[in-house]
């Protein structure tokens, strides 16, 4: 008894009569299992026409259509006359279907030249820089009417962003601006110990936190915490057309997402910077007193020598600007995200790039205003 | 084909929760294999859950779905895989993934369980795109296309591999009358031609009526199958009132 065609594996046996080649398709075929390519069977015959037809054909699926498909335009291009009479009706159907589907004129071409893709990129910056200026002109409008006391604030939302990006940033706070503090108290004493003014460490490091380091590190930390955050959550949002079902209502994102979060970052920075320089203090007076012997009494008044409120104020002025800047850098590039899930961690990494980049450009700025001013 | 074949499905006392709210108790039913099957209902009722108790992806608190006589509750990973393979199952929204294009889309199941060369798994890539009137739009991304598109391009994903048993979740539903027409002419089309069963969660009266061989109907107050039938049967005169009302769309007053 022969075996079950369902058992056999696909084939196609071919013999050539009278200068036509005769395909007899047999067995069963399946996507997932190894089939007869037609130009393998086909090889470099130059046949004068080719008919196909099902010899003890079992179960069949997509990959005989392709066969079928393939040869019928491979007869149309050597211009051989292919019958398919002998095979079943709806695969002589569906392999028509196939081939229309090759032959498509719709195909989309989608790429471009160099020349088109450096007009596309420009384009697209031309286009990022207007989303960035019409992005500042409505925080602008929506800052003032909210000042002018013509529209509602969310106190209820930003109180719950300053909790968020505020106090829960402690922890990682008070590590990183401690351990900065101890980082600082060792390099600085490898030069101070030279000249023998060990205790000049504590001018070092109360300078050096309270004008840069507690508003930067504030900064970057927040930029990583909060930032990327914003950018997620509000590009989220615009993917599920929450921003848009905002706009239809006549509610400004800006004023509904955009304002609480970047005032809960202006107003809880300039606290998180001081936070970080008393910290950052204390690492440098640790190390002061274990390494170097300095009793944290000296260390207190040494300090009091050189710091006093205006370099106090220079921290809290950039604090506040920095807070400012990883608001508007999280809030814009999530307003801008792409509608897709990968638009979502691109806004994310994007806001966190931006803010520290705008960062250190501020506060190069800052650096050479207030040394003009004498601040 | 006798009538007395191992069923393609067979859902036996399967109890489905969403969340932590039971929503379906003791739901018994049987799919022959080339049968046109469809799962109806109310909204909310739960005809998602049950559907992705069936394909694993929620697990089921009680009962067993056995494919071809094969139990899939209890089957280990491997076989799960296996028989993971055979299945199709189209999403409500397309479910596509945003970062591939719809051709790669479509070729990510045939890369993964075929061993055919990259150009051929791009021809049948477009032809299953053709197949449901997207011809030409191969290297589009899901965001750049409709939600009706997105649908259809799911669907064309889910018959990548020529699947034994295909799942729809609310095909028709945001498309509009006439491609909905053409896709359930198309999920006809299939059945014909492979064999295909086919299991539709739907509310469509439309696809119901027109291409339904039988159907189950659920309901919320007995968390459980109300009717099972043929569409017609079922019209003409079904114990239930809800169920006529359902297919009939018309309110039947008591009394």
């Amino acid at each position: 008894m022969p075996a079950s065609p369902e058992a056999l594996g696909a084939s196609a046996q071919t013999r050539t009569e009278n200068e036509v080649l005769q395909v007899a398709l047999g067995g069963s075929w399946a996507l997932t299992t190894p089939t007869p390519r037609w130009g393998a069977v086909v090889g470099t015959a130059r046949p004068a026409g080719v008919s196909l037809r099902a010899d003890a054909l079992g179960h069949w699926d997509t990959s005989l259509v392709v066969f079928v498909g393939e040869a019928r335009r491979w007869c149309r291009d050597a211009n051989v006359a292919c019958d398919t009479a002998l095979l079943p009706e709806k695969l002589g159907l569906l392999a028509g279907q196939f081939e229309a589907s090759m032959r498509t004129d719709l195909k989309s071409d989608r790429s471009h030249s160099v020349l088109t893709y450096v007009g596309l990129a420009t384009a697209d910056a031309m286009a990022q820089a207007r989303g960035f200026l019409q992005f500042v002109g409505e925080c602008w409008i929506a800052t003032s009417r909210l000042v002018a006391g013509r529209a509602g604030f969310r106190w209820f939302d930003c109180i719950g962003e300053m909790q968020k990006c505020g106090a829960m940033a402690l922890p990682i706070v008070s590590l990183i601006s401690f351990l900065v503090g101890v980082t600082l108290a060792y390099s600085g004493a490898i030069v101070l110990r030279r000249f023998g003014g060990d205790i000049w460490v504590a001018d070092l490091i109360g300078v050096a936190m309270t004008r840069e380091m507690g508003a930067m590190m504030a900064g970057i930390v927040l930029a990583g915490r909060t930032g990327a955050a914003y950018a997620a959550e509000i590009g989220s949002m615009k993917a599920n057309e929450e921003i848009d079902a905002l706009t239809v209502l006549g509610i400004s994102p800006v004023r509904f997402l955009v304002l609480p979060r970047v005032l809960a970052l202006g107003l809880m920075m300039p606290l998180l910077a001081m936070y970080a320089n008393c910290l950052g203090i204390l690492g440098g007076m640790a190390i002061a007193f274990m390494t170097l012997d300095i009793p944290p009494a000296a260390y207190w008044v040494e300090m009091l020598t050189i710091v006093d409120f205006s370099d106090i104020a220079v921290g809290v002025i950039k604090a506040v600007v920095f807070g400012l800047i990883v608001g508007f850098s999280g809030c814009l590039r999530g307003l801008q995200a792409e509608n897709n899930a990968a638009g979502v961690g691109n806004a994310a990494t994007s806001a966190v790039v931006t803010s520290i980049l705008f960062i250190i450009v501020a506060d190069a700025i800052f650096a050479v205003v207030f040394n003009v001013i004498g601040l | 084909m006798s009538a007395q074949e191992t069923p393609a499905i067979e859902v036996s006392g399967l109890a489905c929760a969403y969340q932590d709210r039971r929503v379906l108790e003791g739901v018994s039913f049987s799919v022959r294999k080339a049968e046109i099957f469809f799962i109806i209902g109310g909204t909310g009722v739960g005809k998602t859950t049950l559907l992705r108790n069936m394909v694993g992806l929620a697990t089921p608190v009680a009962g067993e779905v056995r494919f071809n006589g094969v139990s899939f509750t209890s089957a280990d990973t491997a076989a799960r895989r296996a028989m993971l393979k055979t299945f199709g199952l189209s999403f409500q929204g397309g479910a596509l993934w945003t970062s591939l294009t719809l051709s790669q889309n479509i070729a990510l199941p045939l890369e993964e369980y075929t061993r055919l060369p990259g150009d051929e798994i791009a021809r049948i890539a477009a032809f299953r795109l053709s197949q449901v009137g997207l011809a030409g739009f191969e290297e589009y991304y899901p965001s750049e296309i409709s939600g009706g598109m997105r649908k259809r391009a799911g669907l064309a994903r889910a018959l990548a591999l020529d699947p034994d048993i295909v799942f729809f979740d609310e095909p028709s539903a945001g498309l509009d009358p006439v491609t909905a027409r053409n896709l359930d002419r198309l999920i006809v089309q299939i059945r014909d031609t492979f064999g295909t069963t086919i299991v539709i969660v739907s509310h469509d009266v439309d696809s119901i009526v027109g291409i339904a061989d039988r159907l189950i109907m659920l309901d919320v107050e007995t968390r459980g199958i109300v009717a099972e039938g043929s569409p017609a049967a079922l019209a003409a005169g079904a114990a239930d009132t809800k169920v006529v009302e359902f297919l009939t769309r018309r309110t039947i007053r008591s009394g």
